[in-house]
């Protein structure tokens, strides 16, 4: 490896590496504002100049490739002063409302003027005055403040893959804006508000919320979609302030999206504070005692296999898990997770998970989608896939027409006639797919919804394996989760046999057959309600609280500790970063509560000897935060069934997809102005 | 009034015209053919000469899609380069060079003239509608100091006398020819013209 001389220290570094990122290795501060590890780089603010030896001026560090035997140094005379003019010069034009900028705490500019700058300023001349730019409902924009680093220009440009945002003007009248100032219409658009290293773009919702010291921190995982994006939770109080994405390579790098960052209003929002009972066609206040009896008489009184049982999007599995202990307890095997019925073989773990790993995206060189939509159904992987066409420009196809995704892509059918084709070779594609190295192919859940999901699923499989797309060093076969807690409630078996009874919970709940239906916070399930009795415990008084005859109010996933599984199989905790509002308890309590009301009450339905269990219950569990082991894959030799249909893929009304996000303001606007953009076009 | 704010009253549609359309193709050809947004400058060159020497965001957006690039980085070059007019300039548009050398001979008294005869302040359309003047940086003729760019025009060598009549013949329509308006050929000296290679062969 090449050696460069870094404050009289010789360190070896990578070839390819850029003198800033050999003086991290040498552990070396080298300020910055435009330099970012996930954007390319831009050279333009001249914060990280350094000294080189036998150069005439100091260089900027970011733009400077490293190469052997350079000297640098970073701790001169002549550095000092170049920061100094650099910062002296940044700060000329920028306006002196620290106390009143949002941005105030955690300020890069803030920060390194008090360690690089100059205490007074020289420049008595007028400072530049920039006007307001509108760039949607999450972002706000204060341009006095801009320093040009063009960060925000970067993300939008390369990794949110929507070319809006840009620097108009030139020179003192250089200002960044949005195409004629319309919204960003990215799902990943509030990541410029961390990215700003001022306070010019900072976040509307949040606006003069808090300063950054009052917050508590909690890091956690975030329960939005299938994808277990890392967060952050800042608390102030009770009160969920805002969500920040922590640093994960594996998941989501830096990024989060839109709807993970900004539905913590809803959790503020049309929350279930105390019990609720059906009175007169009405739901009246009520308390634990009252409701918990209630619910006793009901299920003593009714027959086992007249109990359904529902669980949500948002459950983590140890409540799932002792949701099934009552069920158990109950001897009903009427339990169900899935909105609608879709095809899922839980024998092997492989087949619900997505097994190239997110990460493992970078390596593929070629994607399928199978009745997908990656955009909406899982943002951040979306963004990885995008990251990896942008470098390597590889070829994506789909079956089914996703809509607008952030790459180029072709349509190569619509029907399952097209995927029989391939998987028989006798497609042109099928060429492209078996010669390729590393293809990946991401089957959706609207493609399982079909009649012929099994055929899907274990075709593919099956082809894959011929070709040899499936061993511990490159697995092709993935399935893509829409809904956090599915992977998790997969591996827990919650879900009605289907070669036993033929669907038997969804058949029984449109039939109407249930005289109790138990929703754990489950607000998309689609229930034609007759007369059955409906129980829904949950946080947010949603679609599942409007139809129930007793709500039993539960903890959101910020209040409670809980393990959930993402959709590679990666299972991680969530941690408890706020408490549950009024007399709601966490869902195990409530069961134990139950439990204690019919005398059935088990002593091992603790919390920590719950998590023991399901630790125990997931198969091929590594350790928490790492992927699954590897397991070979076997033959199914059943016959599945084929049927020639239309593959849509459905449209989600991605900012309205559960309880929590419904509830929040934030989101309804974003989904306002994203459906006024579809309206006018522009 | 500024030319590098977007105007308010936008015309719908843009589309090259025949003519231009041809231009255009030609010139794509310089470039290959995965780097045709090199052409984006010369194309906005063609769409202010089409509309009458300024650039509606139409034709942007046209451009735009010409040449498969974001609107944004389109609207990025037209704001950027100062010789895109984002709003409507007169048919005669005067532009005055202040820089140092003009200003030393006299460009003070061209602009002062200019705000007399064609209106108060820069880029306002003057009474008649047929003119607008601004200032403008060194136009690289400073041999002929001052001069003043009327649409591709140069008229040099000019004084306050020389700068009325050029004036008021745009307002009546029927423009000076351009050049040196003290009789010079070109930057050549006034009274002899010799070179030094004569002198001395």
């Amino acid at each position: 490896m090449p050696k460069i001389i870094i404050n009289g220290k010789e360190i070896e570094f990578e070839k390819g590496m850029t003198v800033l990122q050999a003086c991290e290795l040498a552990d070396v501060e080298i300020p910055r504002f435009c330099y970012h590890e996930k954007l390319s780089i831009a050279g333009n603010c001249r914060m990280c100049l350094v000294e080189l030896e036998k150069s005439p001026k100091p260089i900027a560090s970011c733009a400077m490739p490293a190469a052997e035997g350079m000297n640098i140094k970073t701790n001169t005379h002549l550095v000092e002063k170049a920061r100094k003019g650099v910062m002296e010069f940044l700060l000329a034009n920028h306006p002196l409302d620290c106390p009143v900028c949002d941005q105030g705490g955690e300020c890069d500019l803030q920060d390194q003027s008090m360690y690089y700058g100059v205490d007074k300023s020289r420049f008595i001349e007028n400072k530049r005055q920039v006007k307001e730019k509108y760039m949607g409902p999450l972002i706000k924009t204060q341009m006095t403040r801009c320093i040009h680093c063009t960060r925000c220009v970067r993300f939008a440009t390369e990794v949110a893959g929507v070319p809006e945002i840009g620097a108009i003007g030139r020179g003192e009248n250089m200002e960044i804006t949005t195409y004629l100032e319309k919204a960003m219409e990215s799902e990943l658009s509030a990541n410029v508000i961390d990215l700003c290293p001022v306070g010019a773009l900072t976040s509307k919702p949040y606006a003069f919320e808090a300063r950054p010291w009052e917050l508590k921190k909690t890091e956690s995982i975030d329960v939005m979609d299938a994808v277990g994006s890392n967060i952050r939770i800042d608390t102030y109080n009770w009160e969920v302030k805002r969500i920040l994405p922590r640093l994960n390579n594996d998941i989501n790098e830096e990024w989060i999206s839109d709807k993970t960052r900004y539905s913590c209003d809803g959790l503020l929002k049309q929350r279930l504070d105390v019990p609720y009972i059906k009175k007169d066609n009405k739901l009246q206040k009520s308390n634990w005692d009252e409701a918990i009896t209630l619910l006793a008489d009901k299920i003593q009184s009714i027959n086992p296999n007249e109990i359904g049982g529902h669980i949500g999007d948002m459950v983590n599995m140890e409540n799932a898990l002792s949701f099934k202990k009552l069920f158990a307890t109950l001897k009903s095997k009427n339990l169900e997770f899935r909105e609608k019925k879709f095809y899922i073989n839980s024998s092997e773990k492989i087949n619900y998970i997505f097994n190239s790993s997110i990460k493992g995206i970078e390596e593929s060189d070629l994607i399928l989608l199978i009745g997908s939509n990656p955009r909406h159904e899982a943002t951040m992987l979306n963004a990885r896939i995008r990251k990896t066409f942008v470098k390597k420009r590889i070829p994506i196809f789909s079956i089914g027409d996703p809509g607008e995704l952030t790459y180029d892509y072709t349509v190569i059918g619509n029907t399952t006639d097209d995927l029989k084709k391939i998987l028989s070779n006798g497609h042109e594609f099928s060429k492209k797919l078996s010669s390729s190295n590393k293809p990946i192919i991401i089957i959706g859940e609207s493609a399982l919804e079909l009649e012929s999901g099994q055929y899907i699923v274990e075709e593919v499989k099956n082809f894959l394996k011929k070709n040899n797309f499936i061993s511990k060093e490159w697995n092709a076969f993935n399935f893509l989760a829409q809904n956090a807690s599915t992977v998790g409630l997969i591996d827990l078996k919650v879900l009605s046999k289907e070669d036993e009874e033929k669907n038997s919970f969804f058949e029984k709940l449109n039939k109407n057959q249930f005289k109790l239906l138990y929703l754990l916070g489950s607000d998309n399930l689609d229930i034609k309600k007759d007369n059955e009795f409906i129980v829904y415990q949950g946080s947010h008084g949603d679609r599942g609280a409007e139809i129930a005859d007793l709500v039993l109010p539960s903890a959101a996933f910020t209040e409670q500790n809980g393990l959930f599984e993402n959709l590679e199989g990666r299972v991680q905790e969530s941690k408890k970063a706020s408490y549950p509002i009024g007399e709601a308890l966490e869902d195990w309590k409530i069961f134990n509560l139950i439990l204690k009301k019919l005398g059935k009450f088990n002593d091992l339905s603790k919390f920590d000897s719950l998590r023991k269990e399901v630790l125990n219950l997931i198969p091929n569990f590594t350790k928490l935060n790492e992927l699954p082991n590897f397991e070979e894959a076997q033959e199914v030799n059943t016959s599945s069934e084929f049927i020639s249909e239309s593959v849509n893929i459905k449209n989600l009304d991605y900012f309205y997809t559960n309880s929590i996000s419904r509830a929040s303001k934030t989101m309804s606007e974003c989904r306002q102005i994203k459906q006024k953009l579809r309206k006018t076009g522009t | 009034m500024t030319l590098k704010k977007i105007h308010d009253d936008q015309p719908k549609e843009f589309k090259f015209s025949s003519e231009n359309f041809k231009k255009a193709e030609e010139i794509l050809k310089r470039y290959p053919a995965e780097n045709k947004k090199s052409a984006v400058m010369p194309f906005l060159y063609l769409a202010q000469k089409q509309n009458s020497n300024w650039i509606p965001l139409a034709a942007m957006k046209y451009i735009a899609n010409f040449l498969s690039m974001p609107y944004i980085s389109v609207y990025e070059v037209a704001t950027f380069y100062t010789m895109y007019n984002l709003a409507p300039v007169g048919k005669y548009f005067v532009q005055v060079c202040t820089t140092t050398p003009c200003l030393i001979r006299g460009a003070d008294k061209i602009v002062r003239l200019c705000k007399e005869k064609i209106s108060p302040n820069e880029n306002e359309l003057s009474k008649e509608g047929s003119c607008s003047w601004m200032e403008v940086e060194c136009l690289g003729a400073c041999v002929n100091a001052p001069m003043i760019q009327i649409n591709d025009n140069y008229y040099e060598d000019l004084d306050e006398k020389s700068t009325k009549e050029v004036l008021e013949s745009l307002i009546k329509d029927k423009p000076l020819k351009p050049g040196s308006f003290r009789g010079r050929k070109n930057t050549a000296p006034e009274k002899k013209q010799i070179t030094n290679g004569e002198k001395h062969a």
